[in-house]
């Protein structure tokens, strides 16, 4: 119980609770911009939260885990989300999701060994005319194919490690 | 040299021309034109909603908007160079982009401004009979607006095609000091973007259809709930409301008059059962999105318990134009009990996807054949999904069905929101079976049992079928299994999930070792 009462510092999300006048039909709001600033829901900015708008933790967690977008770990760097639902199946979405499973030697909703991507699968980005489609990092992509999936992260891969 | 007069060009901002390029051709031609200093204005408008042509880029010439398209950064040189701000020929051109078949042959009255106008300006909005149907409204009597929507034959576009001129009737009907207009921009199907490219492309008749429901059923407050997967809807949505406040088409006095209207958007989180309206209005409360049993309705008992009426929107988006036109002009499109345009989504593998919007009866095979033109592979067409993950497969040989509710109900199929997507002789429909009880399983809120466990051993079921254990046992297994789910579970969700099982499984008996 100690630590519930010793981490209500997340200063961040307290300020984001503030902004939202501490309203509880707010709370998915909040959590969207506390997760923007940290990349993840962290304990702490979760207890913060519960504290500022008044509800339990196990309700927070209960928002936080029916919903796919929340994450409770450090994201990698680029965020890949291709879309798995029936129209860009239609295009070969299953083939070029195995893909990148194998060249960046991992599984859906897991990263690459150097953190650089993340694999996601989301169910429709309303691209449905131009698939196989894929977000990534917030930008919309149709017609991917696994060579130009791997041009594009490449692109911003090599960005990063330029910085 | 050009004439007189500066050239007005046309590159869509629409997500869907951006994923393939629309900003690196708006970057191209800007350039060019600073090379040729040339006195050039560039529109980000929607999309037209033909997808294979995109990025679609418009010139307007003395002769109308003509087109040329699918364009790519590489080619703004010889477009410049084949002269296309005359409207000079090009292996790209298209011809007058209204002449184009796929366009000249639709019905648009939800999409009549799509792709025509900048989506953010309120003068462009207004010169193409924009904020008629609002200020034909403000003069209404909240019952003519009521009997005016109902009268039109409008029905939910969002899936469950409830007549929207009763939703609203009964919300009118009740005495509270506070009632809401939810608009259900939570549209998770595949193979359905109706609601994207409408928000990105003509954000202002998605508003305007909202403040109309507000003053027909006595609401000062709209809440638009719009899916995290659409990040360009969102931002031209949000930037729509900010202007429209700036004009006061938003707020006390909307346009002059007593009326009072505010809108907030909400952003959801990734979970497909938030369309569901009850699930909607638990996550506008900042709650988990679990369903709830009806009654009470939302329209007597919605959003903080208050009177709500949740519409889709299309359908919000449609009212504008049926005030403004009238209910008859509406209900003359259109058959039997579908009255009015649907906007059908082309998706999957076709060669002409995008968006049609036609009266209801047009036949399915001319969409996919004569609109669509095919499948874009090459190979050759052995089903659609119609109505979303919880639609039916269609085999090729029921592609004569006209559209409309009550046919495509009969036939075991749904119209839902309008997409059908193309799958060719490559499927294997066992998997499409399976993935629709796979998708239950992932998106379920779990909240009743047949949906949340019937999804996970409906599943395991097909996986037996597949790997040719005990085929006959286990095809009755899950026949019977969906049966359960299709009348035990409390929404739609888990109630229509067997609806791609049992078609699949009645249309392709062979891909399930029948």
């Amino acid at each position: 119980m100690t630590a519930l009462i010793d981490n209500l510092d997340h200063e961040g999300a307290r300020q984001i609770c503030e902004r939202h006048s501490n309203r509880p039909d707010a709370l998915l709001e909040i959590l969207h911009e506390t997760q923007k600033a940290d990349g993840y829901l962290s304990d702490d900015a979760l207890r913060t939260v519960a504290d500022a708008v008044n509800i339990s933790r196990a309700d927070i967690h209960g928002v936080v885990s029916f919903y796919h977008d929340y994450k409770r770990e450090t994201p990698a760097k680029h965020c890949v989300k291709l879309c798995r639902a029936e129209a860009c199946q239609a295009v070969g979405s299953e083939a070029l999701a195995a893909h990148a499973e194998k060249k960046w030697n991992t599984v859906t909703g897991g990263k690459s060994a150097d953190g650089q991507v993340g694999l996601e699968a989301v169910y429709c980005l309303g691209n449905c005319a131009l698939g196989p489609a894929a977000m990534i990092d917030g930008e919309l992509y149709g017609r991917v194919t696994p060579e130009r999936l791997e041009a594009l992260i490449a692109q911003r891969t090599e960005q990063t490690e330029g910085e | 040299m050009m004439t007189a007069g500066q050239v007005k060009i046309f590159v869509p901002c629409d997500a869907a021309a951006l994923s393939v390029g629309a900003d690196d051709v708006a970057a191209a031609i800007e350039e060019e034109t600073a090379k040729r200093k040339i006195d050039l204005q560039i529109i980000r408008n929607g999309s037209r909603g033909m997808m294979w042509l995109e990025p679609l880029v418009e010139v307007e010439t003395g002769q109308g908007r003509v087109a040329y398209g699918p364009v790519t950064e590489g080619d703004i040189v010889s477009l410049f160079e084949a002269e296309f701000l005359t409207g000079g020929d090009h292996e790209l051109a298209q011809g007058p982009t209204e002449e184009i078949p796929y366009l000249a042959n639709q019905e648009r009255l939800t999409f009549l401004r799509c792709g025509v106008i900048d989506p953010l300006s309120l003068e462009s909005y207004e010169s193409q009979g924009g904020l008629d149907g609002l200020r034909n409204a403000l003069k209404m009597a909240p019952t003519e607006i009521v009997e005016a929507v109902t009268e039109s034959g409008l029905r939910g576009r969002g899936g469950a095609g409830f007549p929207t001129g009763i939703k609203w009737k009964t919300a009118l009907g009740q005495q509270s000091d506070e009632k809401f207009i939810c608009c259900n921009a939570d549209e998770g199907d595949s193979g359905t973007f109706a609601d994207r490219m409408l928000m990105e492309g003509d954000p202002f008749s998605v508003l305007e259809g909202m403040v109309i429901a507000g003053r027909a059923v006595g609401a000062a407050t709209g809440y638009i709930y719009l899916r995290s997967e659409y990040p360009h809807a969102i931002k031209t949505m949000r930037r729509a409301v900010e202007i429209w406040r700036e004009e006061g088409l938003l707020g006390d006095h909307i346009d002059g008059s007593d009326t009072r209207f505010g809108i907030h958007i909400r952003i959801g989180a990734g979970a497909y059962i938030c369309g569901e309206e009850s699930s909607m209005l638990e996550s506008l409360e900042g709650k988990r999105g679990q369903v709830k049993a009806k009654p009470p309705i939302p329209a007597i008992s919605g959003l903080f318990g208050k009177p709500t009426i949740v519409n889709n929107v299309l359908s919000l988006a449609t009212t504008p134009v049926i005030l403004a036109k009238g209910a008859a002009h509406y209900k003359n499109f259109g058959m039997g009990r579908s009255r009015g345009t649907q906007p059908f989504q082309l998706a999957g593998d076709i060669a002409r996807g995008g968006l049609v919007e036609k009266a209801f009866g047009v036949t399915m095979r001319e969409l996919i054949e004569t609109f669509g033109g095919g499948a874009r592979s090459g190979k050759s067409v052995r089903a659609v999904q119609a109505g979303g993950p919880l639609g039916a497969y269609i085999p090729t040989s029921g592609f004569d069905i006209e559209m409309d509710y009550e046919a495509l109900a009969e036939a075991g199929a749904m119209l839902g929101h309008g997409g059908i997507v193309v799958f060719n002789d490559s499927v294997d429909m066992a998997k499409q079976a399976r993935f629709a009880m796979e998708f239950c399983e992932i998106e379920s809120c779990g909240k009743c049992t047949p949906c949340r466990i019937g999804a996970v051993r409906g599943k395991e079921t097909i996986d037996k079928i597949i790997a040719g254990e005990n085929r006959a046992e286990n095809l009755e297994i899950l026949d019977d299994l969906c049966d359960l789910m299709t009348d035990a579970s409390l929404c739609a969700m888990g109630g229509l999930t067997p609806m791609p099982v049992q078609s699949a499984v009645k249309h392709f008996p062979e891909d399930f070792g029948g």
